[in-house]
């Protein structure tokens, strides 16, 4: 939908004449930067594995995303609007792509495009392979498929624009880049005897602790304790579980002061500008 | 006793029988027949294994050394064991011979000397299987990074998510309960850390040595003589994300100026474990898994696996081989695929040379033509799952009209007959002839590839290169002539060779394989239409469970990109569930990329992206 249809654009109860019609319109600046910014959606030009193919496929003149301004595929993700994560991602490769996304420039959006990128694919079971991209950066638009059609890339980049037109400028709370300046960062992971997850350094260092006291650690011993504990219904257990995991932000205290009183700054900047 | 006094006049005619006896005789004490049931070749003593593998070069004459990887055999022998697979260029079958080591402390010799194209082979077994390789100058691991946990395909190492050893698994929803592998994981990720995690001593250090001895900081003065210019080395990285790359492939350049001092391929960014799940899976669960090798050419990578096993069950009793049928419909979709992916190597070659995306539209297009046949046909248009041991999935439609067709155009309906002749005959002859004029005589191509990135014969042949990469240099090798498998040999078409070994006679050679492919399909299409209406699968129905007797076997096909090869050993209960013991994938863009840093060094920085280019890489096959 890149074309300018005025008539649809046009939002606001003020009478336009008739013959003006064609060439005027009334709208909300919430209506016309979100159109503009549906309309020019520049993706990373990022190919992981076989979706990768799909994805250029799309792009090229049989599907031609060009009809939706995508065409444009940037290298640099200081240019690019949309990361397409096109296929599994490993352990190895995780570490770039979360740099990758921090290098985007707000708004940014992240497709997770087949299996792979969305849960893990068939090579979820792999020691190097990542569950889903969204165990590291938030998506927006999950494409099932293995791999998913031009067709359905299409529908899920339709679906992210869909989301777009629905973003608020005006809402401090719907999306961070439009209330109070940049978000944090994601933190960058690590490649030790196993990728390590930094928001999860706590939870590693108390299991650590523990193992030195002689306790397991580890993952399946840990879930047969705690299976065993929860009187063996799974559902408990995994509640017991999902309430250790919960993923803690390991920050140090001045830093994180700092941020929240930036944040909040800038977030009465934004609430005298709109109340004004 | 000399050997003048054992070797006859003509070493290199032996057959592999005679030349088993004369390694024997050579060697008595080192060599020794492989006398394990289904087993074939020798085990060499590790001790003299160079000299053994110098011997089979030189005299015998099997100077290509196809394929090297580790078997672990816990349980079966209790000993690790590396597998070689040599072959002669000018065709022949394959003379394997192995060597054993302990499993702790494994060492077996490396023959890199004998051998350069070992190199990325012998690194993949340490960094897999933690076997050590005594003379070899690099030893580091490739797929994965430093420090990591274990070498994964040992048979004692389990993944966070281990289950257990082999699939079947049981139901991922016990009581109607969904189970998810991360719920149960103690961290909600696939991790797993060692007990003795010391999160203190953390230090990342996989950059860090990927940068030790490049040379950097060196001193200016002794860079280069008096009287030129006197640069410091640079170092630059391309990769994982960058857009000439092909994927998440890597390379650290040293430049001197713009010219490349070295060049250090990393790869490992798409390492995601097909090996390891292959190794669960049963037989023919493995198929689908084989479409994400090359993902470009599936159904050549489908072919390969399918002869792997069927030669693996042709060590039985009961076995039919595949009928002529799915022989003839096999050939017609690996040479269609051949196609497929030429289009789209030529295509991209054409980005990484600066015609940005222009070229690789037209081929797109092209391509696209005969994905609709795929899909029509597997189900699928690019990870099309068709071919099963024995036969085919399911024979070729009467009229082709796929649901992505209606999407695009709702009077789309054809006779699969008349589309492939339409294809075949008037089609693609247009489309590469279009190609070949637009390209081949272009100024700027010509002087962009001409002379550029040269491997010379000797050199292809030494590091294993295989298919455009070692034809583009001469060597007129080609699986399908040179061992041939499947309907080929009652075709008729030429093994496509040029001589230069430079990027122009890479992108000339893939022009006239497409030609060649052509010539078969034509041969094809009669066949086909001939055999309409026979069994396109060996016996009465279809076996989705195939018993595979004890034994190995090495299946090996051209794939467009070289030669593909599936090492399998089957170790599994005759009765019980069936699984391949081992499951090893020759994968060519894996080997092609051994003589990288060499073709690259001399050149411009600038080149280095045009000959990874005509090296045509998949990252799916590369790290596997």
């Amino acid at each position: 939908m890149s074309d300018l249809n005025l008539r649809e654009l046009n939002a606001t109860e003020f009478p336009i004449p008739a013959e003006l019609q064609d060439n005027v319109a009334i709208t909300s600046l919430n209506k016309i930067y979100n159109w503009s910014r549906r309309s020019s959606i520049w993706p990373m030009l990022f190919g992981l594995a076989c979706c990768a193919i799909e994805m250029i496929a799309t792009a090229a003149a049989r599907y031609d995303t060009a009809r939706f301004g995508m065409e444009v595929m940037r290298a640099s993700p200081r240019q690019s609007d949309l990361m397409i994560v096109s296929g599994t991602v490993t352990k190895k490769m995780i570490v770039p792509i979360v740099r990758l996304y921090n290098q985007m420039p707000e708004p940014k959006y992240v497709l997770a495009m087949g299996a792979c990128a969305s849960g893990g694919g068939p090579f979820k079971e792999g020691y190097n392979v990542v569950s889903g991209i969204d165990q590291y950066v938030p998506v927006d638009i999950y494409v099932p498929g293995c791999p998913p059609t031009p067709q359905a890339l299409l529908n899920g980049l339709i679906a992210l624009q869909h989301k777009i037109d629905g973003q608020s400028l005006a809402n401090l709370n719907d999306v961070p880049w439009y209330g109070v300046g940049p978000s944090d960062p994601v933190p960058i992971p690590i490649l030790g005897p196993d990728i390590i997850d930094p928001r999860q350094m706590e939870l590693i260092r108390e299991k650590a602790a523990a193992s030195a006291a002689g306790l397991p650690f580890g993952t399946r011993e840990v879930s047969q304790e705690v299976l065993a504990l929860a009187g063996g219904t799974p559902k408990v257990a995994v509640a017991k579980m999902e309430a250790k995991a919960t993923v803690k932000v390991v920050e140090d205290e001045a830093v994180h002061a700092e941020r929240l009183a930036r944040r909040m700054e800038a977030l009465a900047r934004k609430r005298a500008l709109v109340n004004q | 006793m000399t050997d003048q006094a054992i070797a006859p006049a003509h070493n290199e005619t032996l057959d592999i029988g005679q030349s088993i006896e004369y390694l024997k005789q050579r060697f008595p004490e080192a060599v020794k027949d492989d006398t394990r049931q289904g087993y074939s070749g020798i085990v060499v003593a590790r001790d003299q294994l160079v000299e053994v593998a110098q011997a089979i070069r030189d005299d015998l004459g099997f100077d290509y050394l196809s394929s090297a990887t580790g078997v672990d055999y816990l349980g079966v022998e209790d000993s690790m064991e590396m597998v070689y697979h040599s072959y002669r260029t000018t065709g022949g079958p394959a003379l394997v011979f192995k060597a054993q080591t302990e499993r702790e402390n494994a060492r077996i010799p490396s023959l890199i000397d004998v051998w350069p194209g070992a190199d990325f082979q012998e690194r993949e077994a340490f960094d897999l299987y933690g076997i050590r390789f005594p003379g070899h100058p690099n030893l580091k691991r490739i797929l994965l990074w430093d420090g990591f946990n274990g070498h994964p395909m040992r048979k004692d190492w389990h993944e966070a998510y281990y289950e257990s050893d082999l699939k079947p698994f049981d139901s991922r929803w016990p009581k109607g309960y969904a189970r998810r592998a991360e719920e149960l994981n103690m961290f909600g990720k696939n991790v797993a850390y060692p007990d003795d995690l010391d999160l203190s001593k953390l230090n990342d250090t996989t950059e860090a040595s990927l940068y030790s001895g490049m040379g950097l900081g060196v001193d200016v003065s002794n860079l280069s003589g008096p009287g030129e210019l006197r640069t410091d080395r640079l170092v630059v990285n391309l990769g994982p994300h960058h857009p000439s790359t092909h994927g998440v492939f890597r390379m650290v350049v040293t430049l001197n100026g713009e010219t490349i001092d070295s060049l250090e391929p990393v790869m490992g960014y798409l390492h995601r474990n097909h090996e390891k799940i292959g190794e669960r899976n049963t037989w023919n669960m493995n198929m689908p898994y084989t479409d994400r090798l090359d993902y470009i050419s599936s159904m050549g990578n489908n072919h390969g696996y399918a002869l792997a096993v069927e030669k693996l069950m042709a060590l039985g009793a009961r076995y039919t081989p595949p009928t002529y049928r799915a022989e003839v419909i096999r050939v017609l979709m690996v040479e269609l695929t051949r196609i497929v992916n030429h289009m789209w190597a030529i295509g991209f070659l054409l980005n990484d040379l600066g015609a940005f995306f222009t070229p690789a539209l037209y081929a797109i297009a092209e391509r696209e033509k005969i994905l609709d046949f795929f899909e029509a046909t597997a189900g699928s248009r690019l990870m099309c799952n068709y071919m099963r041991f024995g036969g085919v999935y399911k024979d070729i439609p009467e009229r082709i009209h796929s649901t992505a067709v209606l999407l695009n155009d709702k009077v789309r309906d054809f006779n699969t007959l008349e589309y492939l002749t339409e294809l075949i005959s008037e089609r693609l002859p247009r489309a590469v002839d279009e190609l070949d004029r637009f390209l081949t005589d272009s100024e700027i191509i010509r002087a962009r590839t001409i002379g550029v990135g040269i491997l010379p014969r000797e050199m292809a042949i030494g590091y294993s290169a295989a298919g455009p990469l070692l034809r583009a240099s001469g060597v007129p090798y080609d699986v399908r002539r040179a061992d041939p498998y499947s309907i080929y040999p009652e075709l008729d078409f030429d093994v496509a060779v040029r001589y230069n070994g430079d990027i122009y006679d890479r992108y000339l050679i893939r022009i006239d394989e497409m030609r060649e492919s052509l010539r078969i399909l034509r041969q094809i299409l009669p066949r086909l239409e001939r055999t309409k209406g026979e069994s396109f699968f060996a016996g009465n129905k279809a076996v989705y469970a195939p018993r595979v007797p004890l034994g190995e076997a090495y299946g090996r096909v051209e794939n467009p990109k070289g030669e593909l090869g599936y090492y399998t050993v089957s170790q599994g209960d005759p009765k019980g569930p069936q699984n391949p013991w081992r499951y090893h994938v020759r994968a060519p863009s894996f080997i092609n990329l051994t003589p990288l840093g060499q073709m690259a060094k001399g050149s411009k920085v600038a080149d280095v992206v045009a000959i990874l280019g005509s090296i045509d890489i998949v990252l799916g096959e590369t790290d596997r």
